[in-house]
């Protein structure tokens, strides 16, 4: 007869230790730290670009950015004027983990760092298993992408506390419908807050920036 | 990919506990998987199949438990199923639901020879 052993740990307890760890750095030094997700190709590097060029002078930022493969995200944020930049990458995995983020913020002084942003791979399914320490996920979709987003990918919208809808100055070129999107986004997580940004015009990218140091002061006390 | 890395973490966390047990090679092991983690299961089973040989979970069946999404409405002070994904209280429509159960990725139990 077999003998069963009950276990009740989770699968994901190592990188949820490391997680954890973290979170208690970013708490002591207070830094506000955002994990942004997205498909490929919504935006993801061009809104950390046009948030450095309004923040770089007010706050200091530090951002990784993860691929399968190239440094050409994070090259992209040094040239934007990204002074604490890293690059990850996984050489395979289609998420970032809290080991890759543990060993990246060894780079840093975190008494220098108000803002933390994770830039992870372009992909709404894995990462969402992935706790990194964040104190939120922020969601960029694109108006190129389908507005019924949210409810293929109930994991990740319901996980966000954010949701930015870029590429607004596309709107109109494709059946993506603003209203539709929110509504089905709100059904998944009714919480969430919106913000709708063009990188190429800079419409709404006051409205993101301005929540963001009004996030990095409340995490200042 | 995924299925393969959480695969792989399951024989990690499971071989760890049996170190630490000392038991004798494992015959089964039990997940416990909420739907709103998006892993399916037979990517995973498939995944764990391909990592296990060679350890102490190469004899081992990997079966897993589906745990259904759960909401709950603090206004309401009712807990409910959530059909299709959708956080909407059924009585009183509020859009404002926590997640009580769906998540879970957890190794329930696992069973070793006698």
């Amino acid at each position: 007869m077999p003998e069963k052993i009950s276990i009740e740990k989770k699968v994901l307890s190592e990188n949820d230790r490391l997680a954890g760890e973290l979170r208690e750095q970013f708490r002591k030094h207070k830094v506000f730290v955002i994990n942004l997700v997205s498909s490929p190709g919504s935006g993801k590097t061009s809104l950390l670009e046009k948030t450095l060029g309004k923040l770089k002078d007010d706050l200091k930022i530090a951002l990784v950015a993860g691929d399968v493969q190239t440094e050409n995200d994070a090259n992209r944020l040094i040239s934007a004027g990204g002074k604490f930049v890293r690059p990850i990458v996984t050489g395979g995995a289609c998420h970032l983990d809290a080991k890759m983020i543990s060993k990246s913020i060894k780079e840093f002084d975190l008494n220098e760092i108000d803002l933390f942003v994770i830039e992870n791979v372009g992909n709404l399914v894995c990462p969402s298993s992935y706790d990194l320490g964040e104190d939120m996920k922020v969601v960029l979709i694109s108006t190129t992408e389908g507005d019924d987003k949210p409810l293929k990918y109930p994991g990740m919208f319901r996980r966000s506390s954010v949701m930015v809808v870029n590429k607004i100055d596309l709107l109109g070129l494709s059946d993506f419908e603003l209203s539709k999107v929110k509504e089905n986004a709100a059904q998944i997580n009714g919480a969430l807050i919106v913000f709708e940004t063009s990188c190429r015009n800079g419409d709404g990218l006051d409205n993101w920036v301005n929540w963001l140091k009004e996030k990095v002061a409340d995490k200042k006390g | 990919m995924h299925e393969l890395s959480i695969a792989s973490s399951v024989i990690e966390t499971v071989i760890k506990e049996v170190e630490k047990l000392k038991l004798k090679p494992v015959l089964k092991v039990c997940l416990r998987i909420g739907s709103l983690t998006d892993i399916v299961p037979d990517s995973l089973i498939f995944g764990f199949d391909s990592l296990k040989p060679d350890t102490i979970l190469s004899k081992a069946e990997l079966v897993i438990e589906t745990i259904t999404i759960k909401g709950y409405c603090p206004d309401c002070d009712i807990k409910f199923e959530i059909d299709n994904y959708i956080f909407v209280c059924p009585q009183c429509e509020s859009l404002l639901i926590e997640n009580k159960e769906g998540n879970e990725l957890d190794i329930a139990y696992i069973e070793v020879e006698d």
